[in-house]
């Protein structure tokens, strides 16, 4: 069955590039399945330098790419990896580039220079315990604010979060193609357990995976302006070496891409980078959700908490709890709608998650005061005790 | 009537390096005498001259007024961020192999924030050709003291003049594993324009230094007087020395300017070390990305 986003998008995928596609059953860690997700998206340039928990998936990557026709550099800090990813986007091949949190801080800047030139790039974090250098080997989900907010300015993202090592590999094909579907950084918010842990990862052969290809534009030259964009919001693209000639900038432009220093030139501009993903966002949101239906109280929660928080859930309605879960597999853009409507019906959302309050307070916004949010902080380094996350659902459906 | 308007029909006045230039968006932003024209100006002739197919040559700036090169140049180009043009640079040439890469920027860009990039871009000899105006200064900023100010040299982070020793940036380049190196000043287009036609066609790590004083900023700062001062200055104040010890190309305050070509050798760019290497290992298992990139077709 076609995926709800290529289905929404009207876009005819394409079978995947076969060379890139490890088909078969496989036992891998999350890094490595990530790695092999990338591959099998068509991914061709990856640039990124050492972090732990991150450094698996390029590892793998720099092992396979010789035999697959990529290339790998290891780049002098995530500055670089960062900018060589959105230069390396505008020739049309697929990039990549890989990290944790001291290096996803480091790309901000350029991730927002991502958004503005709508160069569609993947940015994976595998999260560990901030701030700072923090736990370097050990889990976080610290980063859910920065992966929305972290560039300076206003614009759109895609975060995704997996919370085994198949959707490791899944989610990153997804995230090619959102990213080549709306021309944004997409952000693959792992964790470091997702990222450490080794299960059962199913590839599927080539021609059963379905790729979003850069979506060049048919438009002669003359014709042609790089940011001009139909009801869709995402303009077509054109990559460096087909004699298009054309300018890109990080400077608030106009529809040929030229710099245009007017509050017109800003608003046209930053609205449509902001409205692409907003107005969209039904065609991108994807959460999973379990007897929400009749249910008191929901979970909300996404990547290895969504794990632990189940154990939670059964422990509770052991208890007698009528309690539900929404699992956000697509962190943003935001399920609010949902959240809306689930207020009206429940009495609380408890969110846990590993950080002091993040992804519960888009919870405590969408709810509105309808229902009561309760967050389960965790300082990271760790999971939740599948018990603590009892008593607050228990506590919350009171 | 003025004589400039008698010149002849439009055709006949058009600038030599308007094929080179977008049109649309003259007037450009510098300054009357800056350096910076002269420069791209020198760059598009020997675009001319060099006969590459325009198509597959891409120009990448970071930010600052040398950075606004990217955004006159009729090529693919690309405005990165401060600092960041050597990296994007890197991306674009390995994205799809087949193009000719110029970073154009700035010594704070290139140098100051950039400088990391700068010292591992050589050390690789990836395939860039690089060309930087060192005007003395942060000009876009406001005059702000950079790693290149000479010493005594006064910006307006230093009114009193700067004490921090600049780079010798030549020697940097070499040092670092620039295989073409060369310095001009503004004053010398014939011979920056050769340099430049010379180094397009080149392979690997090639850095050009033009020495442009910001006449606005740097110039008033430093009663320098205006853009014409400054051009006598370098006629009265250059020697041309080919081949020099790079050791030997200090810049010191209205010090003699040592211009030339310092170094011209081969040696293997990243991809080539890169393919010859995987093709040793890995023999026919060894998959290359094909010069036109690794973009997945399909879909028409
Ligand atoms: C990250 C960041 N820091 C600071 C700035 C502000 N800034 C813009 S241009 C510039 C200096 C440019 O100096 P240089 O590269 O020498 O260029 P010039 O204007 O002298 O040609 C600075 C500091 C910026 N744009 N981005
Ligand atoms: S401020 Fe200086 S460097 Fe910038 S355009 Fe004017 S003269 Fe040139
Ligand atoms: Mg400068």
């Amino acid at each position: 069955m076609r995926a709800h986003y290529l289905e929404a998008s009207g876009v005819r995928p394409v079978p995947a590039d076969p060379r890139g596609v490890l088909a078969g059953t496989h036992y891998l860690d999350g890094d490595f399945a990530c790695g092999e997700g990338a591959m099998a998206a068509g991914c061709r340039f990856v640039a990124g330098y050492p972090i732990t928990p991150s450094t698996e998936i390029v590892e793998r990557i720099g092992r396979r790419f010789p035999f697959v026709g990529g290339i790998f550099i290891q780049m002098e800090d995530e500055l670089a990896s960062m900018a060589a990813v959105v230069g390396g986007s505008w020739t049309g091949t697929k990039c990549m580039t890989v990290t944790s949190g001291p290096g996803f801080s480091l790309m901000m800047e350029n991730i927002g220079l991502a958004a503005m030139m709508e160069t569609p790039v993947v940015v994976v974090d595998v999260q560990r315990a901030g701030p700072s250098t923090g736990l370097p080997t050990m889990v976080g989900q610290g980063d859910m604010m920065q992966a929305r907010w972290g560039s300076h300015g206003d614009y759109g993202v895609i975060a995704l979060s997996p919370r085994s090592p198949q959707e490791a590999f899944d989610l990153t094909i997804d995230a090619f193609n959102l990213a080549e579907l709306y021309r944004v950084p997409v952000l693959m918010m792992m964790d470091e357990c997702v990222g450490h842990m080794t299960e059962k990862v199913v590839i599927p052969p080539a021609d059963q995976i379905e790729i979003v290809p850069r979506r060049l534009t048919k438009q002669s030259p003359a014709e042609y302006l790089p940011y001009r964009a139909d009801e869709s919001l995402v303009p077509e693209m054109i990559r460096a070496g087909d004699g298009y000639r054309f300018h890109t900038t990080g400077l608030t432009h106009d529809e040929r891409g030229y710099p245009t220093m007017t509050v017109e030139a800003q608003q046209v501009l930053v609205r449509r980078l902001v409205d692409k993903i907003q107005k969209n966002a039904h065609k991108i949101i994807r959460v999973e959700e379990d007897q929400t239906a009749g249910a008191d109280v929901v979970v909300v929660s996404y990547g290895i908490t969504s794990r632990v928080a189940q154990l939670g859930v059964e422990m509770a309605r052991e208890r007698g709890a009528r309690v539900g879960t929404l699992r956000l597999v697509v962190c943003w853009p935001f399920p609010e709608a949902r959240i809306r409507e689930l207020a009206r019906v429940v009495k609380a959302f408890v969110v846990p998650e590993i950080n002091f309050g993040q992804m519960s307070l888009e919870v405590e916004r969408c709810a509105a005061g309808r229902a009561i949010t309760t967050g389960v902080p965790h300082a990271g380094g760790g999971v939740h005790d599948p018990e603590e996350i009892c008593r607050a659902i228990l506590e919350a459906a009171r | 009537m003025s004589p400039l308007i008698q010149l002849g029909t439009p055709e006949a006045r058009e600038h030599p390096i308007t094929p080179y230039i977008r049109m649309d968006r003259m007037p450009h932003i510098w300054c009357p005498t800056c350096g910076i024209g002269t420069v791209l100006k020198c760059y598009g002739t020997a675009l001319g001259r060099s006969k590459l197919d325009l198509d597959k040559v891409s120009v990448v700036s970071g930010i600052g007024c040398t950075g606004r090169v990217a955004g006159y140049v009729k090529m693919d180009s690309f405005h990165s961020t401060h600092g960041r043009a050597l990296p994007f640079a890197t991306g674009l040439k390995l994205g799809r192999p087949e193009l000719n890469v110029t970073v154009f920027s700035g010594d704070g860009d290139l140098i100051g924030i950039g400088g990391n990039h700068f010292i591992h871009a050589a050390r690789r000899n990836m395939d860039l050709l690089v060309i930087l105006v060192n005007n003395f200064i942060y000009g876009m900023t406001g005059g702000q003291n950079a790693p290149t100010t000479p010493l005594t040299a006064r910006s307006s982070t230093m009114p009193l003049g700067n004490f921090e020793r600049p780079f010798n940036l030549p020697h940097l380049a070499v040092t670092c594993g620039a295989t073409y190196v060369a310095r001009w000043t503004s004053m010398h287009t014939a011979q920056m324009t050769r340099t430049f036609t010379e180094a397009l066609k080149r392979k690997g790590f090639r850095f050009i230094e033009v020495i442009a004083p910001c006449s606005t900023l740097y110039a008033r700062l430093n009663k320098l007087g205006t853009g014409l001062d400054l051009m006598t200055y370098y006629r009265d104040n250059f020697e041309i020395r080919n081949k020099a010890d790079t050791r030997e190309l200090d810049l010191d305050f209205q010090s003699k300017i040592i211009c030339g070509k310092f170094v011209d050798e081969e040696r293997p760019t990243f991809l080539e070390a890169m393919e010859a290497h995987y093709r040793d290992a890995l023999g026919d298992q060894y998959v290359p990305m094909p010069p036109e990139g690794g973009m997945l077709h399909g879909q028409d």
